[in-house]
């Protein structure tokens, strides 16, 4: 049962990636994209790590992709123009790519676990049968990674910074409604009560 | 134990919170007119950190299980990034301000980025490496286009942030190599298994692959593709900083990692970064050559020095390491002047980069001038100037090597790099007079800071102020 | 007999029944989930509401969704086919595979995860793709205006509602439906469930719950009267029904959330009395009264003050309620009420 669901999901997030590439149309791409999300978080579930596989899904499936989407759906984006110069670009793509790739072969085909690298390899999560995985995180996290933590959070705040700086511009010319202005109107200096007699006007 | 590690990282945290605080304090009250006196306030607290660290200097110690070392070369680095921070925070103030770009996060995130630096020198893990590389770079992608309005700085920004995502993501595959045959991050678990003669393909194909990512940082050919533009486009005083802190700290990282984590395989990677070195410093002589563009050339000119301070890694002994680090204290000292100069460049307010309309300025600014001259003639190299030590010391260290080679064409190089500067002293000397000249005057910090690093230039003959030996104690700290 | 249920076809049927169980549940309870809607907000209006088939109306809805399976599917031709079909089945399928983990009663819950309060935000933060890839897929200005709404205002109040739920993740010390109702099971009854301690997020998480679903006030992606029907101008027949099915499914999720996390799910209010899938069944359909209820009477947000809210006010407060949480539970104030590892998780 599990090993099918592993293939299932293995063949999904294969598939979803590839489509991901050759799809012609880039809204096709994102949906294509998502679902090789997806599909690996089911993997995550499938290894045990429950958490991780909900953070994925919430994450990249439920914040990320749905920004890429809506980016993607507003662009009107010409992908005959853009192939026509990828075909330029071709020979030196592949050749970087053949490299790559050539690299990894060589480097895992020559995997060797040395003595030294096995030793070293010891997972410091506790063991998932002693406790929750969400559990096991948190005291990673907090714990031993806290320095990674906290730079990690300076990165996102970077980050942010960043992109309000280089695209935020206050506009004069627009009226903007300050609602606790509005709620604290008082009624008295608003508006005035006058007693218009008929036929004479104010 | 989490107290203990905190003592450690004390000062990192102290700028990150100040840097937080700023930015809340600047929000929520003037906005941009706070920001004149928060790039004051900034660049105190730099110094300040900067006199704490170097002054505290205890014993060697280490945080975060490993992860994060605190020792004699992370603070000499830490001081010198400080410094040079503080310093061209300060100039960028006028200049700034003129041209409509102060604006408040601008020194917050020159605090979050050498925040990052002093983390990136202090790495003792792959993780920490890469943190404190992130977060130093995209503080500098959003100051690299400050000026939005622009397209020359949209296109460096944009151009610095394409081309480092690219280094990061050879960087992070070469990192991934490595973990996963050392069978660890932690760069004292690395080394055990990156021996000499024992260092397994995967973890070499790393290692040549985390050297091309942090290479692009350095700038060092043939990854040096982004300087040019980016030191073109940027606004000129962001310019001034990413031609100092971030190379020290990017220097630093290359020999933390060189040293900590691949200490035990010297010969595999030195041949490597001396084609660095060799590459460098010759592309960057000959290509500024034909560059009239003072902001281009001083982007080449940091090419080459980059080369020559490479030249001291590739040694791979305590004494290479020795001279990298006085080779970038002196680098700094020296660019810090220069870019005190060209922000002094303007001609009716605007700013001149074109090193044709110095002509015949020595008329105009005879003391200016003159401090231009000491600084350029020690970039060349020519003695009796400290910038002719720095050389001597990396050449020197590069024939102590073994790599008598390296040091030959470190010669040939550094006359050839000699003829730009010099013709820029040409044009300031004996240069046709412009019609429309140059501005004089100009703001006191650019003087003051134009004049002392000139000064520098010729007093620290006698003994380099000591810098030599903290160097020497610093890269003891690395090598061993 | 019982040797049947042991073997793996056994535990398959038993799993296929239990999942047609809960599957039937919520199919039935949305047939007269749309006619009280109705018949709330006529009374409102003084109407009668549905009134013709069935007793008392009562009917309406099942003659309704036969004639909406029973019309003709129209796609418009400039449509994208795939994703036109597929973004209603997505809309209908999420809302309904969320269920999986709602306990009704102690251990009655089809998959007992430990992540179960991740795996319905997971799952409810992937509604959106309905709406996004409907809107999209009809190719024409008002869906696409509507989805674009849609997609911005979902993920700016699933913030916070991650935020309302970390407070009470914390104050349980685990992500479990059953360990939440169990921590909230004081032997105070009503007074002793997380309302009260998380009372502020309470409201914050009801009104949440409105914007993520895409109710009135918050209805902008479907507005009528600027944009016809939103993202389901193009929809007819069955597809328009799956998607208007899915959208009640998900507004019944969202009660029977805020009876889980804050109001002791199937816990008895009154000490005493035994506890109960009744009590969970009552409170659900509480809240839809209230949730029927805020259609009724509240008028509909601009499009600003929406995200204003979403981004200037809920999310602020919400986070600054985290932190208090977190402080709370930590140092054991307020006599423990915030920290319940011991009873729950």
């Amino acid at each position: 049962m599990t090993v099918f669901a592993f293939y299932l999901f293995a063949l999904c997030t294969i598939v979803g990636g590839l489509f991901t590439v050759i799809s012609r149309n880039p809204v096709h791409s994102v949906l294509w994209l998502i679902l090789a999300f997806l599909s690996s978080a089911g993997l995550f579930v499938l290894l045990g790590a429950e958490f991780v596989a909900m953070l994925l899904v919430i994450v990249y499936v439920g914040a990320v992709a749905v920004l890429f989407l809506f980016v993607v759906m507003m662009l009107d984006v010409d992908f005959a123009e853009l192939r026509a110069g990828m075909a330029k670009y071709m020979p030196l793509a592949l050749l970087i790519g053949v490299i790559l790739l050539m690299q990894l072969g060589m480097a895992f085909g020559a995997w060797e676990t040395s003595e030294i690298a096995a030793t070293q390899l010891s997972a410091p999560a506790p063991l998932a049968a002693e406790t929750q995985n969400t559990a096991a995180l948190g005291l990673l996290l907090y714990d031993r990674y806290f320095l990674l933590f906290q730079l990690a959070g300076l990165i996102l705040l970077v980050a942010m910074i960043g992109a309000i700086v280089l695209t935020l511009r206050h506009r004069q010319d627009v009226k903007r409604q300050n609602v606790l202005a509005q709620m604290y109107r008082d009624p008295k200096k608003a508006m005035e009560l006058r007693d218009v007699k008929p036929g004479q006007g104010l | 134990m989490i107290s203990a590690d905190l003592n450690i990282i004390l000062p990192e945290i102290v700028l990150a919170v100040f840097a937080m605080l700023a930015l809340i304090g600047a929000v929520y009250t003037g906005k941009d007119k706070l920001a004149p006196v928060l790039v004051w306030a900034s660049a105190a607290v730099m110094l300040l950190m900067a006199i704490w660290i170097g002054t505290t200097g205890g014993q060697d110690q280490t945080a975060f299980w490993g992860m994060f070392t605190d020792d004699a070369f992370a603070r000499f680095a830490k001081v010198a990034i400080l410094l040079s921070a503080a310093v061209v925070l300060l100039m960028s103030e006028g200049y700034m301000s003129r041209h409509g770009l102060l604006r408040f996060e601008y020194p917050v995130l020159v605090l979050l980025s050498v925040v990052g630096m002093m983390v990136m020198v202090s790495a003792g893990d792959l993780m920490t490496l890469y943190m404190g590389l992130e977060l130093q770079s995209l503080a500098l992608y959003v100051v690299a286009s400050l000026r939005r309005d622009s397209e020359r700085s949209t296109e460096a920004g944009l151009k610095y942030f394409v081309l480092g995502a690219l280094s990061s993501g050879l960087l992070l595959y070469g990192a991934s190599l490595v973990y996963g045959f050392a069978g660890t991050t932690l760069f004292s678990g690395v080394i055990a298994a990156a021996t000499e003669g024992h260092m397994s393909l995967g973890l070499l194909i790393g290692l040549v692959l985390m050297i091309s990512g942090l290479a692009f940082k350095v700038s060092a050919v043939p990854f040096h593709m982004w300087t040019p533009d980016v030191y073109e486009g940027s606004p000129t005083p962001v310019t001034a900083f990413f031609a100092t802190a971030p190379k020290v700290a990017a220097m630093g990282l290359f020999a933390r990692l060189l040293f900590d984590a691949f200490g035990g395989a010297i010969a595999d990677w030195s041949q490597v970064v001396a084609l660095l070195s060799l590459l460098s410093m010759f592309l960057g002589a000959i290509a500024a050559i034909g560059q009239r563009n003072i902001k281009r050339l001083m982007a080449y000119s940091s090419i080459t020095h980059m080369g020559f301070a490479l030249m001291g890694l590739a040694a791979g002994t305590a004494f290479g390491v020795q001279a990298m680090l006085v080779y970038m204290a002196i680098y700094v000292t020296m660019n810090v002047g220069t870019f005190a100069f060209i922000l002094s460049l303007s001609r009716e307010g605007q700013p001149v980069t074109d090193i044709g309309a110095l002509g015949m300025y020595s008329k105009r600014e005879p003391g200016k001038a003159l401090a231009m001259l000491v600084l350029l003639f020690s970039l060349a190299g020519v003695p009796p100037l400290v910038g002719f030590f720095g050389k001597l010391y990396v050449l020197q260290a590069a024939y102590g090597g073994g790599l008598a080679w390296l040091a030959v064409a470190g010669v040939i190089a550094s006359v050839i790099s000699a003829y730009y500067y010099l013709r820029i002293v040409f044009f300031m000397y004996f240069g046709e007079e412009r019609e429309e000249a140059l501005d004089t005057g100009g703001s006191p910090v650019l003087w003051g800071c134009l004049m002392v690093s000139a000064f520098l230039m010729v007093a620290g003959v006698v003994n380099l102020f000591g810098v030599e030996g903290a160097a020497a104690a610093a890269a003891a700290t690395l090598v061993n | 007999m019982a040797d049947f249920f042991s073997t793996p076809l056994g535990t398959f049927v038993i799993i296929l029944a239990q999942c047609l169980a809960v599957l039937g549940f919520v199919m039935i309870s949305l047939l007269f989930l749309v006619y009280g809607d109705r018949k709330i907000w006529a009374a409102v209006q003084m109407r009668r509401g549905p009134n013709v088939v069935g007793t008392f109306g009562i009917l309406q809805s099942v003659a309704d969704a036969l004639k909406y399976v029973l019309k003709e599917v129209v796609i418009p031709a400039g449509s994208d086919k795939a994703v036109f079909m597929l973004a209603p089945m997505i809309s209908f399928v999420m809302s309904m595979i969320a269920w999986a983990v709602i306990p009704f009663s102690d251990g009655w819950v089809l998959s007992d995860i430990n992540v179960a309060i991740l795996y319905v935000f997971a799952i409810s933060s992937l509604e959106v793709y309905g709406v996004i890839m409907g809107g999209w897929a009809s190719n024409s200005k008002y869906p696409f205006l509507g989805s674009l709404r849609s997609a911005a205002q979902m993920i700016s109040y699933e913030v916070s509602i991650g935020l309302i739920i970390i407070g009470v993740i914390i104050s349980t010390g685990s992500m479990n439906f059953g360990s939440i109702v169990h921590a909230q099971d004081t032997g105070w009854g009503f007074f002793g469930w997380y309302w009260l301690p998380h009372f502020p997020m309470v409201f914050l998480f009801f009104i949440s719950a409105l914007a993520e679903t895409n109710r009135p006030p918050f209805d902008l992606p479907e507005a009528e009267s600027e944009l016809v029907a939103g993202y389901q101008v193009e929809y007819s027949a069955t597809p328009f029904l799956l998607f208007m099915a899915g959208e009640y499914i998900a507004i019944f999720l969202m009660c029977a959330l805020t009876s889980l996390l804050f109001f002791g799910g199937w816990l008895s209010p009154i000490p005493g009395l035994p506890d109960g899938a009744l009590w969970m069944v009552g409170k659900m359909a509480f809240f839809f009264f209230i949730f029927a209820m805020v259609k009724a009477i509240t008028p509909r947000y601009r499009y600003d003050q929406l995200m204003r809210l979403g981004w200037k006010v809920f999310l602020p407060f919400s986070l600054v309620w985290v932190v208090f949480v977190s402080f709370a539970a930590k140092f054991g104030w307020f006599w423990g009420i915030f920290a319940r590892w011991t009873t729950g998780g």
